[in-house]
């Protein structure tokens, strides 16, 4: 009873209890799974040929060189596809929210006739497209296979984020803001324009982040889409890098993988970690606003 | 005041299309992009559909290929790799279903109970990097970690002798379907965790004072509270999950490909890019795609009738 009157909530008993350090214990170890992994791959990056070779590098690098990060950084194909997939995010992101929001508004009114109608047309490809064969051969009509812009237009359409804005501008702005706004004269595109985007400020961030990391992050599509080597994005080149590296030591299995294979090693650590550091610098600032958008997506429109 | 609003809204969207076009020809106009885009990208791929009908030869296009009628999914509902990638998909997505689903609830229930606000918020961070992360560094790390004789996990394991000889993690089908599975749980298990911690928040404090009260300890709390409390977003996902057995994940299968696990790693969208695309065997990879996504509409809307039928908000 002292216990209780003692404070409030679901965690009142003030007694550090077993379950208490057992909890903390599996979460600890959990977020070890999330982090070793990527020091290990770091300190090797660091790390001299020979130490790694001889399996003495675990979190802490020997024999400190950047040899390895002067090769990827001196790889001009390594460096133009970062580039490039930075300028392809910054288009993707752009174009992207511009056709969500012309998309998302006129649907969040309710006076729009034809809405019912208008929204299910944009909705169904969420829920069913044509596969990628009919797709490749439709790029290839459109003359955008093997070009830039299949990396871009057909997937800045995104039904899931335009049904995030959607919900967000239907419960947020309130319509009498509008109403009177529309009384004194202005148009719909000024309401927008004026009122109801700055209102939006965090879903706009929210969604723009979504396009970005979903953008920087996939590849299925430059696997299918593109063949030339000056549209690889940073993470299909990755991928190959690695896949190519873990076929060559496979069919070397037999013949003992010799001395040769080391230097590899430090310089796929060093390339992975070209590829990762940028998102692990600022993803702490992105979650919050990706927790606030997979929210909003949780409530049905 | 409601009640007129609504009387109003309705009068308005039963104006004639001449004088909603009047006062919302703006929107319209802009609601032109998107249906353009939608219209290009999407819809016009459907038409190339056809094809499932047809022996498509890419050098004579829809015009020159021959009409072959159903004889494409005969072909694949012979062709045994067929079979096999819809038993890889299937097992796999269910395996994943059954030890990825409940590993965020239990997340979710640990980080609810634990006890600094700090601590808590910290380790939460830490479990949400790998959500951010592609298939491809993910895939990377754990090539590096896994590898038989090289790979961290290998050296830690062999150096205390718990191992005389590397385990090859990756490298071996049955060890590539297990560490693959884990992965995934990993992979998902921190993000998995929002949505819970969501409706854990919205139960009322009220019934953990009482439930103290009458003396029901931490796990009696979680079990007769907590879980009952999550219970509709537990049902909304768990439906919503099994909507998607069918699916599969081309950027996490290749990332984690090697020439040894072909065997597990052959699932469907491994079919369809190898055979359809690369091969040039349009029709069947396409027949095949078709068969997936059928599917998986089907179940997406089967899963949504169950939702509905059980009391919680449906998918659709």
């Amino acid at each position: 009873m002292e216990q209780v009157a003692s404070a409030g909530g679901a965690h009142a008993v003030n007694k550090f209890r077993v379950s208490d350090f057992v909890m903390m214990a599996v979460v600890v170890i959990l977020c070890a799974t999330c982090v070793l992994p990527f020091i290990h791959v770091a300190a090797k990056s660091i790390s001299g040929n020979t130490a790694v070779m001889s399996k003495a590098v675990y979190f802490w690098p020997k024999d400190i060189t950047l040899d390895a990060f002067k090769r990827v950084f001196g790889d001009e194909s390594m460096t133009y596809s970062m580039l490039f997939s930075v300028g392809i995010t910054l288009i993707f992101t752009v174009l992207g929210m511009l056709v969500c929001t012309c998309a998302a508004y006129p649907l969040s009114k309710k006076r729009l006739k034809g809405k019912q109608a208008f929204t299910f047309v944009m909705m169904v490809p969420m829920y069913f497209g044509a596969g990628i064969i009919p797709a490749y051969l439709l790029y290839q009509d459109l003359h955008i296979l093997d070009t830039m812009w299949v990396l871009i237009l057909p997937l800045i359409y995104s039904p899931y984020n335009m049904l995030i804005m959607k919900n967000f501008f239907q419960s947020t702005i309130p319509d009498s803001l509008e109403e009177s706004a529309f009384l004194d004269g202005a148009s719909n595109i000024q309401i927008l324009w004026k009122i109801v985007l700055p209102l939006s400020k965090p879903i706009l961030a929210t969604l723009s982040l979504f396009y970005a990391v979903g953008r920087w992050n996939s590849y299925a599509d430059n696997m299918y889409y593109t063949r030339s080597a000056d549209l690889k994005m940073i993470q299909y080149k990755l991928y190959q890098l690695v896949a190519s590296a873990t076929e060559a030591q496979t069919a070397s299995l037999a013949d003992t993988g010799g001395a040769s294979q080391a230097a590899p090693e430090v310089l796929q650590a060093a390339s992975i970690m070209f590829v990762t550091v940028p998102i692990i610098i600022i993803y702490p600032f992105l979650q919050k606003y990706f927790v606030q958008g997979t929210m909003i997506g949780a409530v049905k429109g | 005041m409601a009640k007129s609003k609504k009387a109003k809204a309705e009068i308005q969207t039963k104006a004639t299309w001449k004088n909603a076009w009047r006062r919302d020809w703006q929107l319209y106009l802009l609601l032109l992009f998107p249906l353009v885009m939608v219209f290009v990208f999407s819809y016009a791929a459907y038409p190339g559909l056809r094809m499932v009908f047809m022996d498509y030869k890419p050098a004579k296009g829809y015009a020159g290929s021959e009409w072959v009628g159903m004889a494409t999914f005969q072909k694949i509902f012979s062709d045994p790799d067929f079979h096999r990638a819809v038993r890889n998909s299937v097992v796999f997505n269910l395996a994943d279903l059954l030890v990825g689903f409940p590993m965020p609830i239990i997340l979710a229930l640990i980080l609810n109970e634990l006890r600094y606000a700090r601590f808590k918020k910290v380790s939460q961070t830490i479990l949400y990097l790998p959500h951010f992360l592609s298939w491809a560094i993910i895939g990377s790390v754990a090539l590096t970690m896994f590898k038989p004789s090289s790979g961290l996990v290998n050296v830690v394991m062999m150096n205390a002798g718990i191992i005389e000889e590397g385990i090859p993690f990756l490298n071996e089908k049955w060890h590539w379907a297990v560490t693959y599975l884990l992965i995934g749980v990993w992979q998902g298990m921190g993000w998995g965790t929002i949505l819970y911690l969501a409706a854990i928040t919205g139960i009322s404090g009220e019934l953990y004072e009482a439930a103290m009260i009458d003396g029901a300890n931490r796990w009696k709390r979680m079990w007769h509270i907590t879980l009952p409390g999550i219970k509709s977003t537990v049902v909304t996902l768990l439906i919503m999950n099994l909507g998607r057995v069918m699916g599969s994940n081309l950027e996490r299968l290749v990332a984690f490909g090697n020439s040894q696990v072909k065997d597990f790693q052959y699932q469907l969208a491994v079919y369809i890019y190898n055979k359809g695309l690369n091969n040039g065997k349009f029709s069947m990879g396409t027949a095949v795609n078709l068969f997936q996504s059928l599917i998986g509409l089907v179940l997406v809307i089967m899963s949504d009738r169950i939702a509905k039928k059980l009391g919680e908000d449906g998918l659709l």
